[in-house]
């Protein structure tokens, strides 16, 4: 994405979004605040991504089976929801660097090395963001009328094909109520994103971080306030998006 | 030929059943809500497991707990009409429709989409969407849906149940149609005597968790156990018969029943026709001699095999009219007295024609495969 092109997109997004009061309090953006909104935007959908499908697959175990682990998952699921942010990265920075033996393995068989890159900020976003997506998820499987499931069932549809056919669309509302909320949670991580992989300009600087510095720098006020006031366009939009879509969805099973 | 006999205890409630049923057909479990039907409809489809027991259809062993045998629900090829439809709201009635006809073996796909578009009238709700559809129009596609899954066997658990009276009348006659124009065995659940009346050839009467009574429909009509479902009013003998002559001017027919001919009214009667007429104890009279100088056109001669006390001071008589066929009639204690009726006397049975009238169902047009 060109920066000019950026710049003209979130000035529209803004305008639908919010007001134009908004719009005139926030002339332009300095390219080191359009690679922030950006390296937000790519780090959260990455997340999003990286997390929906163990996530539906834990949703599926948490809400339909009953073995005897199910408290223990269910509890360390939620972790990061009760862990102060900084401890997640700190724990995520403590087995996954170089020097680690998991980090050292994903270094030498992949080239892949986390802390300080891209991925790293992903990574920790998507832990920190994965309690959510699997919350949603799991209220969603437990909405779904298992009557449909077994009217499949004798209409000669087996397991996996009940869950493609039955169960995964009548959960899409609810898949999709789970990777916007997490897709908006994403943008706004800092903590663990700063413990494990650093406010590197341009690499892990997404738009908190890109606050949090402006904040600590002299003179940054204006820079902060420009700042701020995106981060809660983004979460409008996506507030207004997600609503939009909900009803689409409901729209469309009939309810 | 359907044969069970199953065990399952299922919260806090114990399910004995046995079963034989002809196939094809219509059986009819009949009983109260909460005897075990539903249970042991979810027996026959897989749904729910016995802990003990067999299920066998037309020779094929479904579940057998002392040989485990199991055959999965998806592989078991019976259909279920549930009392809630369970369309897939997620889907247009087509592709409803379609969902069982795509997972059914190529090789044994022998109803086709049309057939059942034209059977059940579901041609105008194809670009629909389940919510779209009135209840009665729902379970029409629930029919149609589970039928082109090409089943060995069609459950209907109560589908008229939902229902108000005026969208039952638009459901039955097209299950009266499937019964008539296709040959699957259907078992269908219901609380509702009419029903049964127009639609079963074979009932199971079912009370807390147990089939007390099974047979035709005629001789499960017989049965003291039937009183204490439908309530003494609605006892009667239930004769199915065959059209031998039409009035010129319509609306009368003589149907052959047992050993004697009933005169009854019926819509568009047609010589060869098979119907079932209820005749109900309350509204049968019993003379010793033939009768004469009464309006009442129809006297049938027979012998008297049962006598029963009924509930207040009445007695329940049973009268054979020839060729197995029995009627009941419901008499006061003293009548029986004064005429001095006991078993292997000689009785005329006196049935109006218009009390007939109400209570002719199953208007086949041809004769089902099985008889």
């Amino acid at each position: 994405m060109q920066p000019s092109q950026g710049a003209d997109l979130t000035a529209h997004a803004l305008r639908s979004a919010s007001s134009h009061a908004t719009h005139a309090a926030m002339p332009s953006l300095t390219p080191a605040e359009l690679d922030a909104l950006r390296l937000s935007l790519e780090i959260a959908l990455r997340s999003v991504a990286l997390s929906l499908p163990p996530a539906i697959l834990l949703g599926y175990l948490l809400a339909r089976s009953r073995f005897p682990g199910t408290i223990a998952l269910d509890a360390l699921v939620h972790l990061p929801l009760v862990l102060p942010p900084v401890a997640v990265g700190y724990l995520l920075l403590v087995s996954l660097d170089s020097r680690s033996a998991a980090g050292g393995w994903l270094l030498a068989h992949f080239g892949i090395q986390l802390p300080f890159t891209t991925g790293g900020a992903t990574l920790a976003t998507a832990v920190m963001t994965f309690p959510l997506m699997v919350r949603a998820i799991r209220l969603a499987l437990e909405s779904v009328d298992r009557g449909l499931e077994a009217a499949a069932r004798t209409l000669g549809a087996g397991p996996m094909d009940r869950f493609v056919s039955i169960t995964l669309p009548l959960m899409l509302p609810g898949i999709l109520a789970g990777l916007l909320t997490a897709f908006a949670a994403g943008l706004g991580q800092f903590g663990a994103v700063i413990t494990f992989a650093s406010n590197v300009p341009g690499v892990t600087r997404t738009l908190p971080l890109a606050l949090y510095t402006a904040i600590q720098e002299p003179g940054g006020e204006a820079a902060a306030m420009r700042l701020a006031v995106l981060s809660i366009a983004l979460g409008l939009l996506g507030l207004v998006l997600a609503e939009l879509l909900a009803r689409r969805v409901y729209r469309l099973l009939g309810r | 030929m359907l044969r069970l006999s199953v065990v399952k205890r299922w919260r806090g409630f114990e399910l004995r059943a046995r079963l034989d049923a002809p196939t094809p057909g219509v059986v009819a479990l009949f009983g109260r809500s909460g005897c075990g039907k539903t249970t042991l409809v979810n027996i026959i489809s897989g749904l729910l497991q016995p802990d003990e027991g067999r299920v066998e259809l037309d020779g094929l062993v479904l579940t057998d707990t002392h040989e485990r045998v199991r055959i999965a629900v998806e592989r078991r090829r019976i259909g279920y009409v549930f009392q809630d439809a369970r369309l897939f709201p997620h889907l247009g009635v087509l592709a409803n429709l379609r969902y069982g006809l795509r997972r059914a073996p190529r090789d044994s796909r022998s109803i086709a989409l049309d057939e059942v578009l034209g059977l059940l009238g579901l041609e105008p709700l194809l670009e629909r969407r389940p919510h779209q559809l009135s209840g009665g129009e729902r379970q029409r596609v629930a029919l149609g849906r589970a039928l082109l899954s090409q089943p060995r066997l069609l459950l209907l658990d109560e589908p008229l149940a939902a229902l108000d009276a005026a969208r039952r009348e638009e459901v039955l006659p097209y299950l009266e149609r499937l019964r008539d124009q296709l040959s699957i065995p259907m078992v269908f659940v219901s609380h509702q005597l009419d029903e049964v009346l127009r639609l079963a050839t074979h009932v199971g009467l079912m009370e807390a968790g147990e089939i007390v009574a099974s047979g035709t429909l005629s001789e499960v009509s017989l049965r003291p156990e039937l009183r204490a479902i439908v309530g003494s009013e609605a006892v009667g003998a239930v004769l199915d018969g065959t059209v031998t002559r039409v009035d010129a001017e319509g609306g009368m027919a003589d149907v052959q029943l047992g050993g004697g001919v009933l005169r009854v009214s019926l819509q568009d009667p047609r010589v060869g026709a098979r119907i079932r007429v209820q005749l109900l104890a309350r509204d049968i009279i019993l003379a010793t001699e033939p009768p004469r100088g009464l309006s009442v056109r129809n006297a049938l001669q027979g012998v008297i095999t049962e006598l029963a006390d009924d509930v207040g001071g009445a007695v329940l008589v049973k009268v054979n009219i020839g060729s197995g066929a029995a009627v009941l009639s419901r008499i006061t204690r003293h009548a029986m007295q004064d005429l001095t009726l006991r078993p292997g006397m000689t009785v005329w049975v006196l049935v109006k024609a218009v009390s007939a009238r109400g209570h002719a169902y199953a208007f086949m047009r041809q004769a089902l495969p099985s008889r």
